[in-house]
């Protein structure tokens, strides 16, 4: 297209005609206007509220407002049990409740020094990288909602469910499991679970390469994200960004690797980050690719854990928990990697109570989010909607 | 520290980071608390806790560069507020820190380190949510997960949740 | 009776209600709003989505209060989210149907003892027709939640209002306990 010398014109209104740009109107009267999306709106993934003051279709700044679904979790678990915080870490994070769970055990264990028996940490491992999958599966394929692609939505939910199917099978529920425990696990998995699980693996494998012949090789959908959205990494540190939005910015973080928890430094796997080749590193298609990739990690992972598996004999998932857990009085800061990030739990005893005297949950989707303001500067409406997307938060987790 | 027992490498390391900020800054903080589960110091002298932050971020031996999490704790015995900060260096260092900063629970305040990393604007606000201390320098202090006309701080431990808001019952 | 089920003569012809035609149209295409909340809304989804597939039951869901006929509130109601929830509700046509899914929007849950910031019960805002129970309920039971409402539907006639239509269905409808008993018994023994 022509360029157009619009200088000391104000704004104006052109039209195209054949191959010549004409001015129809100048020194329009622009002001500008505030744009409220959300708390129902149907990209924002929840209850997420956006006010965005536009130019046009520039967005000169958008502000979060959060806060539609706090439900309380930290005045929650000030007043129950630890082990009966286990069941508001599911409601965390809900795409990812083993994850959560996860974190939370773990954290717990550390400021009671516990150990654990090895065959409850590979279980714990193989159902929190299924929760992985299926919570990216979800990620991935509202992304394509959002960005007007419908069919990869009902490819993921349907492999999803069978993910989910797996879970119920070990935990009873389908969603929000209440399955890893402070010390252990509620049951050991059933058997013939881990052939089932080797059979998704085989089965799920061919699946990952057909989920990129529908988005990553969309051009429509490349053109959308590709260089939207873009952050440094430098910032992206002090943001306090985390996860698969982290290494999106080519930042080779993940706290299995370098703050490692339970068995994954036995396991072999690779930190993906974007090279720079198929997107701009940093941008929504970088993240967005990270996921992809991450999920191809996790049945490496799962694969290992099977092979390496100890045997069911003389196990007892129960065996290591405590009758009733009290902490010596202290503080601890444990964190594990979740799907959206470092999911970290404080937790502060006084050495007397058996509930938590302060629980703070450090929310991986709350953190990332904090850049919206930054990131969607200087952006039409409709890469906001891709921006959003690409954080791919879980209200649950945002508000708490 | 008791002697005898065996101190983990990574506690070595932040014991190391702690010495830097102390030389530096001397009374101003309080002696390391090196437990293994999450080393911290405490600052005892508040106003400098904004520059204590830029020298902890931005000296080379330390780049405190990624600022963890940020938690607001209710105190009522010592009739304090305070809030506990994780640091650490991302993908430079391997030393882990935290800090403690307590203000008085009735009008008390803490300089804000939102200029430091971003990470605090949020959490800062959350914190003041949550409990009522003030930040000072903080760019927009205000209630971020309740409403605007919330009454009282809900995690403070003498909370007492209000019957009505806006015309609906909120106990059970 | 369903119209359908009335049986449809060789020469294409009907004879039937008034009632019948309109509550027939209206409960084969039932379109709920799009509106999730929190856990639930992820069930809600999964029920649209591949494996349950909401379709088929000419339940499709729409993205404006406008046009839609029915409300799943699918998730934790908070005191922030409460008035929205109210407007959303009165920005939705005549007749409209609301779902409660899930212990959250039933009677606030996990959290109704301390959470001081969560409504204890979508019902203390907005009527509601249908609770379904779970947390979150499977999509098996929020389907049958919606063919509760089909029912709720078909019980209606002109002239008559909602709390009527309720009555006649309450009537007409078994009490899930005597099933329950029963099972338990053979179970048993």
């Amino acid at each position: 297209m022509q360029e157009l010398d619009t200088a000391g014109l104000g704004s104006v209104r052109v039209t195209r005609q054949s191959d010549t740009v004409v001015i129809l109107e100048k020194d329009l009267a622009t002001e500008q206007m505030v744009l409220a999306m959300g708390p129902q709106h149907p990209s924002t993934h929840g209850v997420l509220k956006l006010e965005c003051l536009t130019d046009g279709e520039v967005i000169t700044q958008a502000e979060p407002y959060l806060g539609y679904l706090h439900r309380c979790f930290e005045k929650c678990c000030e007043n129950v049990d630890y082990p009966a915080v286990v069941p508001y870490t599911d409601r965390l994070d809900y795409l990812a409740g083993m994850n959560s769970e996860f974190a939370y055990a773990i954290t717990v264990e550390k400021l009671l020094d516990i150990e654990i028996p090895r065959r409850v940490e590979f279980i714990r491992v193989i159902v929190a990288e299924l929760n992985r999958i299926a919570s990216h599966l979800v990620a991935i394929g509202t992304y394509g909602i959002d960005l007007g692609a419908f069919t990869p939505f009902l490819f993921c939910f349907r492999d999803r469910e069978i993910i989910l199917g797996l879970l119920e099978w070990a935990s009873g529920a389908r969603m929000l499991y209440n399955y890893i425990w402070v010390g252990g696990l509620a049951y050991d998995v059933p058997a013939d679970f881990l052939k089932r699980v080797k059979e998704f693996v085989d089965y799920f494998r061919p699946k990952t390469v057909e989920l990129c012949e529908l988005l990553t090789k969309n051009e429509i959908f490349v053109k959308r994200t590709l260089g939207i959205g873009i952050m440094p990494a430098d910032v992206a540190i002090n943001y306090g960004w985390s996860g698969p939005m982290l290494r999106g910015s080519g930042v080779k973080w993940d706290l299995r690797r370098n703050d490692p928890y339970s068995i994954y430094p036995e396991l072999d796997f690779k930190v993906p980050v974007p090279d720079g080749k198929d997107s701009v590193i940093g941008d929504c298609l970088s993240r967005h690719l990270v996921r992809a990739w991450e999920m191809d990690e996790s049945l490496k992972i799962i694969e290992q854990c099977i092979d390496k598996m100890p045997s069911a004999e003389g196990f007892n998932s129960r065996s290591a928990i405590p009758k009733r857990i009290r902490p010596k009085a202290g503080e601890v800061y444990g964190r594990a990697e979740n799907p959206r990030g470092e999911l970290g739990f404080y937790i502060e005893s006084d050495g007397k109570s058996t509930k938590p005297l302060r629980c703070k949950a450090r929310s991986s989707c709350f953190v990332n989010l904090s850049a919206m303001k930054d990131l969607s500067m200087g952006q039409l409406i409709p890469d906001l909607v891709a921006i959003i997307g690409s954080i791919d938060i879980v209200l649950g987790e945002v508000d708490r | 520290m008791e002697e005898g027992k065996v101190i983990s490498q990574s506690l070595q390391e932040s014991a190391a980071a702690y010495s830097i900020i102390h030389e530096k800054f001397g009374s101003a903080i309080s002696a390391l608390d090196a437990n293994e589960t999450m080393p911290f110091f405490e600052v005892i002298d508040t106003s400098q806790w904004t520059e204590i932050a830029l020298f902890m971020r931005d000296h080379p031996k330390l780049k405190f560069n990624y600022m963890a999490c940020l938690t607001g704790v209710d105190y009522p015995a010592e009739e304090k507020l305070g809030i506990i900060c994780n640091f650490e260096s991302l993908a430079l260092f391997n030393h882990k820190l935290a800090v403690k900063v307590k203000c008085a629970r009735d009008g008390g305040s803490i300089p804000s380190v939102a200029c430091v990393w971003h990470t605090a604007n949020w959490h800062e606000r959350e914190a003041y949510d949550m409990f009522g201390m003030l930040f000072t320098g903080h760019p927009e202090l205000k209630r971020i997960l309740c409403p605007d006309d919330w009454v009282g701080y809900p995690l403070r431990k003498d909370y007492k949740v209000q019957d009505q808001y806006h015309g609906i019952k909120v106990p059970y | 009776m369903g119209l359908l089920d009335a049986g449809i003569t060789k020469h294409n012809m009907l004879v039937t209600s008034v009632d019948n035609v309109l509550n027939w149209a209206r409960l084969s295409s039932l379109w709920p709003m799009g509106f999730g909340l929190a856990c639930c809304a992820i069930e809600m989804m999964a029920t649209n989505a591949s494996n349950y597939d909401l379709e088929r039951f000419g339940i499709f869901p729409r993205s404006s209060p406008r046009q839609s006929d029915l409300m799943i509130v699918a998730g934790t109601v908070t005191m922030k989210m409460a008035e929205r929830v109210v407007r959303l509700y009165e920005q939705m046509p005549e007749p409209r149907y609301v779902l409660s899914m899930g212990s959250c929007s039933n009677c606030g849950g996990p959290y109704w003892e301390h959470g001081y910031h969560v409504l204890k019960g979508v019902d203390r805002i907005i009527p509601v027709d249908v609770y379904v129970p779970g947390c979150p309920p499977r999509p098996e039971s929020l389907i049958g939640g919606l063919m509760k409402i089909q029912e709720l539907i078909r019980m209606e006639q002109i002239g008559i209002s909602r709390a009527d239509a309720l009555k006649k269905l309450a009537e007409k409808s078994v009490d899930p306990r005597i099933i329950i008993e029963r099972e338990r018994t053979v179970v048993g023994a």
